[in-house]
């Protein structure tokens, strides 16, 4: 049994002259208090990492820094899936009485740290050093590779991708914290500059500076009663060159094992946080999740039905596409965004009904995949 | 590093390698000292004649060097080879997912990579 106990949260966007351990210890800070700990008390540290300034040992990095000595303390990087393995691997640990209260905790200054163009370069690395990196891919144009394929196989177009952006932006409006501010459209999606076709720069989320941290417990420290009820994964491949078929893609292999580690249907979900990367990603993951039939996630958007006050409220922060995304951080704040709703905090943003959600997200390109339930207690 | 018999466009040459498991007739385009399907030591190494099918595309318009940008736009594609594997290429702007393709090779930033063009 583990209780996701305390999170905290940064706004996203720039956080100029701000490194990415202050950007960590900042949200760490905001996650210990929220579970009402004090620091002595977290006795396990996971963090990310962070590209801008990366570390072999970035955990007791971050721990030496921050003030605290835990007796269990490693980085885990698996790019965006990296906030939920750690969510992951915290639940197991405490499950476990490998510790007690272990600190879940990403951040980096993406945006002010480095050039654009640097976090690019970065990025594209996670594609094969010889056989794809010299031809100048780019994480959007492995991404553009499966929205060609995706959006031949099952009939979606170009405008069906934009409804995700503009979704997406649509609930960043509604919290203060997000990265953008301003209300776009279909058009303005179709109109942005082309990145990697059919992609183009609203169907990409952008780089940001921000920390996001929750605190994982073996048992519950307040009235905040969020239970982790089971997670699972799925590593299908590295680079796009090597996917499998659209059809056999870890999302689904991994949704799958956590349904059954849960004991939960799809239809008891009323919650949904999932890794929004790209519009294509956003669109694939709901639909091999089984939150939409294929080809047709966009018509339920169409319909209402993700909205706040929708059947199925989806990144009601605006996800990363909006709220923004500073790497390890980025699909952590879908996590504080789902226990703020679960526990009745989200303001403005409330949700009728968050008793279990689901929670997905995907590193590489759609490589390495983390499904998780939730559920409230009382 | 590994002594491969043959060498192909990752090498400067200009042509397209891939392996073959004797032992479980896989085929793979990345090459290891194993077969990744069946772990069996030594697959062969062979040529590919540069034949294929438009699996995916994806026009790069924003790239991240100054190198690749004197290139743009350049169209990443995904080739099924008629030998069994999956390959990434440069390709024309207008490929569409199932042209049946041919491969040559062109410079980008310097080096030689696979070019598809629609077969004659």
């Amino acid at each position: 049994m583990s209780f996701i106990t305390g999170v905290g949260l940064t706004s996203y966007g720039k956080h100029e002259g701000s490194s990415s351990l202050d950007l960590m210890s900042q949200a760490a800070e905001l996650a210990i208090s929220d579970a009402g700990l004090k620091r002595s008390e977290i006795d396990g540290v996971l963090c990310g990492y962070s590209t801008v300034s990366p570390h072999i040992m970035l955990a007791t990095v971050f721990a030496e820094h921050f003030g605290i000595r835990p007796s269990y303390a490693h980085a885990v990087q698996v790019g965006g899936a990296t906030g939920l393995a750690m969510t992951m691997l915290a639940h197991h640990l405490v499950d476990a009485n490998v510790a007690k209260h272990v600190l879940v905790v990403g951040g980096e200054n993406r945006l002010t740290g480095q050039s654009r163009d640097a976090s690019i370069l970065a990025l594209a690395q996670v594609g094969h050093p010889d056989y794809e990196v010299p031809l100048g891919p780019t994480i959007p144009a492995y991404y553009g590779l499966v929205a060609t394929r995706y959006m031949h196989e099952y009939g979606v177009t170009q405008e069906d991708l934009a409804e995700f952006a503009v979704l997406m932006r649509k609930h960043a409006l509604t919290h203060p914290g997000a990265q953008f501010h301003e209300a776009i459209t279909v058009t303005d999606v179709m109109n942005s500059k082309p990145v990697a076709l059919p992609l183009k720069l609203l169907d990409c989320c952008p780089v940001s500076d921000g920390g996001a941290a929750f605190v994982v417990s073996r048992e519950r420290t307040n009235e905040a009663g969020v239970r982790v009820l089971g997670c699972a994964q799925a590593h299908t491949h590295q680079h796009v060159t090597a996917a499998p078929a659209l059809s056999e893609l870890g999302a689904e292999i991994a949704v799958a094992k956590a349904k059954a580690a849960s004991g939960v249907a799809i239809s008891d979900v009323r919650y949904a946080a999932v890794y929004d990367s790209f519009t294509i990603t956003l669109a694939m993951l709901l639909e091999d999740l089984g939150l939409a039939g294929r080809g047709e996630a966009a018509a339920r958007i169409r319909a209402g039905y993700f909205n706040g006050d929708g059947a199925m409220p989806l990144n009601t922060h605006g996800g990363l596409l909006s709220y923004g995304h500073c790497g390890v951080g980025g699909a952590m704040a879908h996590l504080v965004e789902t226990h703020l709703q679960m526990t009745g905090r989200a303001g403005d943003r409330q949700v009728r009904d968050a008793s279990i959600a689901l929670l997905h997200g995907d590193g590489g390109v759609l490589s390495s995949h983390v499904s998780m339930f939730l559920e409230r207690v009382r | 590093m590994q002594d491969w018999t043959l060498t192909d466009w990752t090498q400067g040459e200009a042509a397209i390698a891939y392996q073959c498991c004797a032992a479980c007739g896989g085929v793979q385009y990345f090459r290891r000292s194993f077969c990744a399907a069946c772990g069996a030591p030594d697959p062969a190494d062979r040529r590919a004649g540069g034949e294929g099918t438009v699996y995916a595309t994806s026009l790069v318009c924003r790239a991240a060097t100054p190198e690749t940008r004197a290139h743009v736009p350049y169209n990443i594609i995904l080739v099924d080879t008629a030998e069994g594997f999956r390959m990434m290429a440069h390709g024309d702007n207008d490929l569409a997912i199932g042209d049946k393709v041919t491969a040559r090779f062109e410079l980008f930033t310097g080096r030689l990579v696979p070019y598809f063009a629609k077969a004659k």
